[in-house]
């Protein structure tokens, strides 16, 4: 059985998704960065992107995540953020709506969220 | 019916319309209390997750950053008072007042100028009734925070205290809000959330001898300090205004509850007396009749 490390994603208030998983991809402020099980303890500040989840039963869960931390240690795996949506959860056509309002209104700050979401809705 | 009589009745029926509302507040009170509870602990592994972090940098790196060390001679410090918008909640609020009142009358005679910051109608109210100087105050949202709401309110704070002092930051951050116990018990606590104190948040996670392991920094210890402090002190905030929300609730529920039980007695007190004052009325014709009667017996007995 390959190794696992135990990932829990919460968001300010709630946790979003826990669970198993043998490869977790999420963008720090100097990079991408992979993690796999027995990675050396980690603490890395986030960019807001899509965090890749590869679970150990095979599957593949990608989630928007906006500003926060990652945090390894002891084979655990805490994903910190204060907005994170599963691509799931994510509702396409009204991201798409946010995004043109924020284009239109000049919002980068939005215009980069609803970027980020739709980013992670296409790759699920 | 008699004057009295009348006057009971009708005093009855407004004490058992307001019964009806303070029963209905209760209920509502009561249901209020545990959503709030549940936001409670919907924010916990965030605060937990995020307070190890804090504790793994803070404690396994040798970086000196303004929000970790304390000010050799502080003289400015911010005190975030955390009360209501609404009232009708006993004590609730003034025990939160109190208790930032005392914080501030230690703090200077510490020797420290107190910026107030006010969340909350009733904490607001207070103070400018009393002339006091606020800060900076917010309100409406009191009975359900979001986790946007703490972010507002951390936001002036944060920039207080990375701020000189000489150009108007503070050296300190407190926090008075009512720590939510159980459904009876909420006391009014003040915590200093800034500086840090390492020893009170390994305290608090309960985990004292855990052996923190050695972290690599990405991309360096200062930037994810840096990254790591304003929104350790929003989940702390926001955590503060969810147990100040929950513990309103229940402060609601308690007072509605004594308000409804005061009514239930002063209604059955009431009836006792109206049940008296219509008896009284009773005897007092009987015997008027037997009065006119015998009257009526004697004066025909005199005519015969």
């Amino acid at each position: 059985m390959a190794a696992e490390l135990h990932v829990a994603l919460v968001a300010a208030d709630r946790e979003v998704w826990s669970g198993e998983a043998t490869l977790v991809v999420a963008r720090t402020t100097s990079g991408d960065i992979g993690i796999m099980p027995g990675h050396q303890p980690l603490l890395g500040v986030l960019e807001s992107g899509p965090v890749t989840i590869r679970t150990s039963e095979g599957g593949t869960v990608v989630a928007a995540v906006h500003g926060g931390f990652i945090s390894f240690a002891d084979n655990k795996l805490s994903l910190l953020a204060e907005v994170a949506e599963l691509a799931d959860e994510i509702d396409v056509k009204r991201i798409e709506r946010e995004l043109e309002r924020a284009k239109a209104e000049g919002d980068v700050i939005a215009q980069r969220r609803a970027e980020v979401r739709l980013r992670a809705a296409q790759a699920s | 019916m008699g004057a009295q009589l009348r006057v009971y009745k009708r005093r009855i029926r407004s004490v058992t319309a307001t019964k009806k509302i303070t029963k209905a507040m209760e209920m509502i009170a009561a249901s209020r209390v545990v959503k709030a509870m549940r936001k409670v602990s919907a924010s916990t592994p965030y605060a937990q997750e995020l307070t190890r972090a804090v504790t793994a940098v803070a404690g396994g790196s040798d970086a000196k950053h303004p929000l970790t060390t304390e000010a050799e001679n502080p003289t400015r410090a911010a005190v975030l008072l955390l009360t209501s918008d609404r009232g009708l909640a006993g004590a609730f609020n003034a025990n939160a007042i109190k208790a930032a009142e005392q914080l501030t009358a230690r703090l200077e005679s510490e020797g420290k100028q107190v910026d107030t910051y006010i969340v909350g109608r009733r904490g607001v109210s207070h103070y400018t009734f009393r002339e006091r100087k606020i800060a900076d105050s917010w309100t409406g949202f009191t009975d359900e925070p979001s986790y946007a709401d703490a972010k507002t309110v951390a936001a002036p704070l944060i920039e207080a205290i990375q701020k000189d002092t000489a150009a108007g930051g503070v050296d300190e951050l407190h926090i008075v809000y009512t720590e939510f116990v159980s459904m009876m018990t909420q006391t009014a606590v003040d915590s200093r959330l800034l500086p840090l104190r390492l020893e009170e948040i390994e305290g608090r996670t309960g985990k004292k001898d855990e052996v923190l392991p050695l972290y690599e920094f990405e991309p360096s210890a200062e930037d994810v300090l840096d990254a790591l402090l304003p929104r350790y002190v929003e989940s702390r905030i926001y955590n503060a205004l969810l147990q100040s929300a929950a513990s309103k609730h229940a402060a609601t529920r308690r007072a509605m509850k004594s308000a409804t039980d005061n009514a239930s007695e002063l209604i059955e007190t009431l009836t006792r007396l109206a049940n008296q004052a219509r008896q009284a009325e009773i005897t007092q014709e009987i015997s008027e009749i037997v009065g006119g009667a015998s009257a009526l017996a004697d004066a025909t007995a005199g005519s015969d």
